[in-house]
């Protein structure tokens, strides 16, 4: 008898001490969409790293930097301690797919909540499927402005989207002419003829207008034109101060007609793309200078933000590489999210997602040169901001906004023939 | 407007449209003989491009100093791909000659993004580089030297078939394969012939666009549908037409991106490409057949 009931009550003990154990640390899956193969793998596995570490913050905290959120470690106190467990899936840059994976994490994997996926169409697709099963979406890093005209009550952006972005440049304008104490007479945008330019160019003519600026010139021109002849002298003629451009494969071809031409506004502020590519300053050289182009990170903000600078010392330290923008707004993202299920006490989604429209965090617990996170009612951060960058000595040097600025920005830029 | 800006981009215009001259005179010569529409041309544009690239790039020489090289090589790998694919497909119905050659298209760009990545590559510090200036009148030079070479290689092909025995030959082929065979001139030889010439054509222009436009895979898309518009323009298979609609088709779109609107310069190309499809359907020097 004694041989037989023994074993059965060394199970039962050993099963109620696992069970225990368990409930003590609570795993909270959250569910990390991103394109992990196909053209875009490396941004996604620079995003996964991002994450990973970031979680790692939350489980174990991170020593020396105690103005991060989490930083002391032991998980999320608001649930006895509970720590994050990230489940990730691969929508190899598909709509379809992303939201297949989805619906997966979400019924199988029981997620509490959703954070990806990069790609602004996969973002769409993926995040109609968590408002249709009520699971909070945080997305971090999807420019797309029509993200956010969608009147989900489960979606949440903390990064800035384009529309943002285009208003950051008119602000520096702005900021210029009263940091130099110069007039910008006229504007004048030039952009290709695609949804990016398109949507670029009329939101400049919007906000410079706004601001007072005399839009003098707004030309367009096919994506894969041969050439720009016609485009740089009718921007000659039209002689604005500033120019805002927004082209990707034309970036490069732009800069050799207007150095052809002798054809140079007192400034460029392109909008990212073609001018952000790593070929733009490695093909152009010295003809690169002073271009100004807007950003959403830097590392050189750092030195103005030590939280900056210390959380990618320790971050380079674990996986050999700097943040970038994309992985700095993807390792924010997961700091957000955790902190709504901290304050949320719970892993029930409802709970998460009025937590989240509560969020309020200042910009000195960021990695980000934003003002902070607080969401506005269609689940956009309001206190994002992006950054200008001027080319000089052949790299990006933050310029603006000037408090985090590495650099006094060059204005006007000097003249082809002034250069030596 | 002044008129010395109406005159500097008039120049602009007919420098590109000599590029675009000498792309398409290899176009239509592969087409006035065979009856092939290649659309790999811009493919051959392309390799010449990179041809250029690389001999720049590891030997550090100029792509004006390579030009013959590059010619040469383009001319060899023009040949070899008649006879290793295009001669299967010569009495296959069009549809096939045109998925071949559709075939190959995508091939070469997918090769040239495995081999090269998709990286836009330029040549810096060429020996032609910067402006020409001319009183008030600023060129790119690179440009004026591109216009030169374009109008020398297109006399000298002009030259070839008009003066050469050879010349002659292949103009036989184009009008008339079968009175051609029996006067004892091989086809198959002449085919090869248009193809390393029109090959060698799109590399001339790759080698001169080397030196101011950007190097990429697809950068061949970018001249192509420009390429078809020339010839059509000029009519299929002749030289000459495609020599001057070329500059034809580079001052409209320039001039008329100026005087217009540069958001409606590809509209005008192609609105003049319709008109002369419904008034002058055989081109503006074509053969009426």
């Amino acid at each position: 008898m004694n041989i037989t009931w023994k074993p059965k009550l060394v199970a039962a003990a050993a099963l109620a001490a696992v069970t225990i154990v368990a409930q003590a640390q609570q795993e909270i899956k959250i569910g990390v969409i991103y394109p992990l193969t196909g053209p875009l793998a490396s941004s996604g596995a620079e995003m996964r790293d991002a994450l990973e570490f970031a979680a790692d913050v939350v489980n174990n905290g991170l020593k020396g930097v105690p103005e991060l959120p989490f930083s002391a470690g032991g998980g999320l106190a608001g649930l006895k301690g509970a720590k994050i467990k990230l489940v990730f899936a691969d929508h190899q840059g598909n709509p379809q797919v992303g939201a297949t994976e989805a619906e997966r994490l979400i019924s199988q994997e029981h997620v509490v909540a959703l954070m990806g996926a990069y790609n602004s169409n996969v973002t769409q697709t993926a995040s109609q499927v968590a408002e249709r099963d009520k699971i909070p979406f945080l997305n971090a890093e999807s420019s797309s402005a029509t993200l956010t005209q969608r009147n989900f009550k489960y979606f949440f952006r903390t990064t800035p989207h384009d529309e943002l972005f285009v208003k950051n440049a008119i602000e520096f304008m702005h900021d210029v002419e009263q940091a130099k104490h110069i007039k910008i007479g006229s504007v004048a945008t030039l952009a290709e003829n695609t949804l990016f330019g398109n949507e670029a160019a009329k939101l400049q003519l919007k906000y410079a207008t706004a601001q007072g600026y005399n839009v003098v010139k707004q030309v367009s021109y096919p994506a894969k034109t041969t050439q720009l002849t016609s485009e740089v002298q009718t921007l000659k003629a039209a002689n604005p101060t500033v120019l805002l451009q927004s082209s990707y494969s034309e970036a490069i071809l732009s800069m050799k007609t207007y150095k052809e031409l002798g054809y140079l506004p007192d400034m460029l502020i392109a909008n990212d793309a073609g001018f952000a590519d790593t070929e733009f300053i490695k093909t152009l050289g010295k003809d690169a200078e002073y271009v100004v182009s807007r950003e959403v990170w830097a590392l050189d903000i750092g030195d103005k933000k030590p939280i900056i600078k210390k959380v990618d010392d320790l971050f380079r330290a674990r996986y050999k590489i700097d943040f970038t923008g994309n992985s700095a707004r993807s390792f924010t993202g997961l700091l957000v999210l955790a902190d709504a299920i901290n304050r949320a006490g719970s892993t029930d989604p409802e709970a998460i997602r009025k937590a989240l429209a509560a969020t309020n965090i200042p910009s000195s617990a960021l990695i980000m040169p934003w003002k902070g996170v607080k969401f506005d009612e269609t689940g956009q951060n309001t206190l994002g901001a992006g950054i200008l960058v001027q080319v000089r000595d052949g790299k990006y040097s933050t310029i603006w906004p000037f408090d985090l600025a590495s650099r006094d920005v060059v204005w006007p830029m000097p003249k082809w023939d002034a250069r030596k | 407007m002044t008129a010395e800006l109406l005159l500097q981009t008039l120049a602009s215009g007919v420098l590109i449209g000599l590029i675009y001259a000498l792309v398409a005179i290899g176009l239509t010569m592969i087409f006035g003989v065979m009856d092939i529409v290649n659309f790999a041309h811009g493919e051959f544009l392309m390799l010449g491009m990179y041809a250029s690239f690389w001999m720049f790039a590891l030997f550090a020489l100029d792509p004006l100093v390579t030009l013959p090289l590059t010619v040469l090589m383009l001319f060899g790998f023009g040949v070899l791909l008649y006879k290793l694919v295009i001669r299967r497909v010569i009495d296959a119905p069009p549809l096939s000659q045109i998925f071949t050659t559709f075939g190959l298209m995508l091939l070469f760009r997918g090769l040239a993004q495995f081999f090269w990545k998709p990286d836009y590559r330029t040549i810096e510090g060429s020996l032609v580089s910067g402006s020409v200036h001319l009183a008030h009148f600023q060129l790119g030079r690179p440009q004026v030297v591109a216009g030169v070479g374009a109008i020398v290689v297109t006399a000298l092909v002009w030259f070839f078939l008009h003066r050469t025995k050879l010349g002659s030959a292949l103009e036989a082929t184009a009008s008339d394969k079968e009175a051609a065979r029996l006067m004892g001139i091989d086809s198959h030889r002449m085919f090869g012939l248009a193809w390393g010439i029109g090959a060698a054509c799109a590399g001339a222009a790759g080698a001169l666009l080397s030196t101011f436009f950007p190097i990429f895979p697809e950068v061949g898309a970018n001249f192509i549908l420009i390429a078809f518009v020339v010839v059509n323009l000029g009519g299929f298979g002749s030289v000459a037409g495609a020599f001057w609609a070329g500059i034809l088709v580079g001052v409209i779109e320039v001039m008329g991106g100026l005087l217009i609107g540069p958001q409606y310069k590809m509209a005008l190309v192609l609105g003049l490409f319709l008109a002369v499809l419904m008034f002058r359907p055989q081109g503006l020097m074509g053969k009426t057949q």
